[in-house]
């Protein structure tokens, strides 16, 4: 791996992506880009509001991205988180490899994102009409 | 000792922190810090699970704490 990016950011901006992961010796690039959807288990969901224990998210992102290179052969790894109030289709996490060919960077990228999901500490609370819900909170 | 709250746990307790004192019993292993969570604090045991963080490492139920260590209580997470 010779670029990596980990970040916790306030706003994702989608259109870097592309340019950071760029890379002379990668034929392919990844990107995952997860989204505020309207609906969650038929109720409208009015926005979401993401919060992180930063340190030790960032120290976990970092491991995620290193255990990646390990498993791929990957040239630049990328893995961004954004916090605060995130409204219906805006972006809140952004993944991304890029590596010489298509397999590894499309494998690699499925690991980031099912990865961060499971370990990285960061909490999304749901804000419905009347309602708020820390999403996988109660059992 | 001081334990930085996160997610529902913030709004369990009501603060972002909480400090034991040595007026209680300072717990001193993590699985010790998760029974004086559930007793003091019942919703805590109402939660899928949550673990505890020491100097922002997930620690086992076994590992020590000390006066020192940046302690955290980490709900579970649901990032992405």
């Amino acid at each position: 791996m010779s670029k990596k990016i980990v970040a916790i950011v306030d706003r994702i901006d989608t259109s870097q992506v592309f340019t950071e992961l760029s890379d002379a010796q990668s034929g392919g690039i990844c990107v995952f880009v997860g989204t505020v959807r309207e609906f969650t288990q038929g109720e409208e969901v009015v926005s979401l509001e993401f919060e992180t224990y930063q340190k030790m998210a960032l120290k976990e992102m970092d491991k995620i991205a290193l255990d990646a290179a390990k498993k791929w052969n990957l040239n630049i790894v990328i893995i961004r988180h954004a916090v605060g109030l995130k409204k219906v289709e805006e972006p809140v996490v952004v993944v991304g490899a890029s590596s010489a060919h298509r397999d590894a960077c499309f494998e690699a990228c499925r690991y980031l994102i099912d990865t961060l999901k499971e370990t990285v500490p960061i909490w999304k609370k749901e804000m419905f009409e009347n309602k708020t819900v820390w999403v996988s909170a109660h059992p | 000792m001081d334990v930085l709250l996160f997610g529902i746990a913030k709004d369990i307790v009501g603060n972002s922190e909480i400090q034991i004192t040595s007026k209680e019993k300072i717990p001193n292993s993590v699985q010790e810090l998760k029974d004086y969570l559930i007793r003091k604090f019942p919703d805590f045991g109402k939660l899928s699970s949550f673990a505890v963080a020491v100097n922002s490492e997930y620690a086992q139920d076994d590992v020590p704490l000390n006066r020192n260590d940046e302690i955290a209580i980490i709900p579970p997470v649901s990032g992405g």
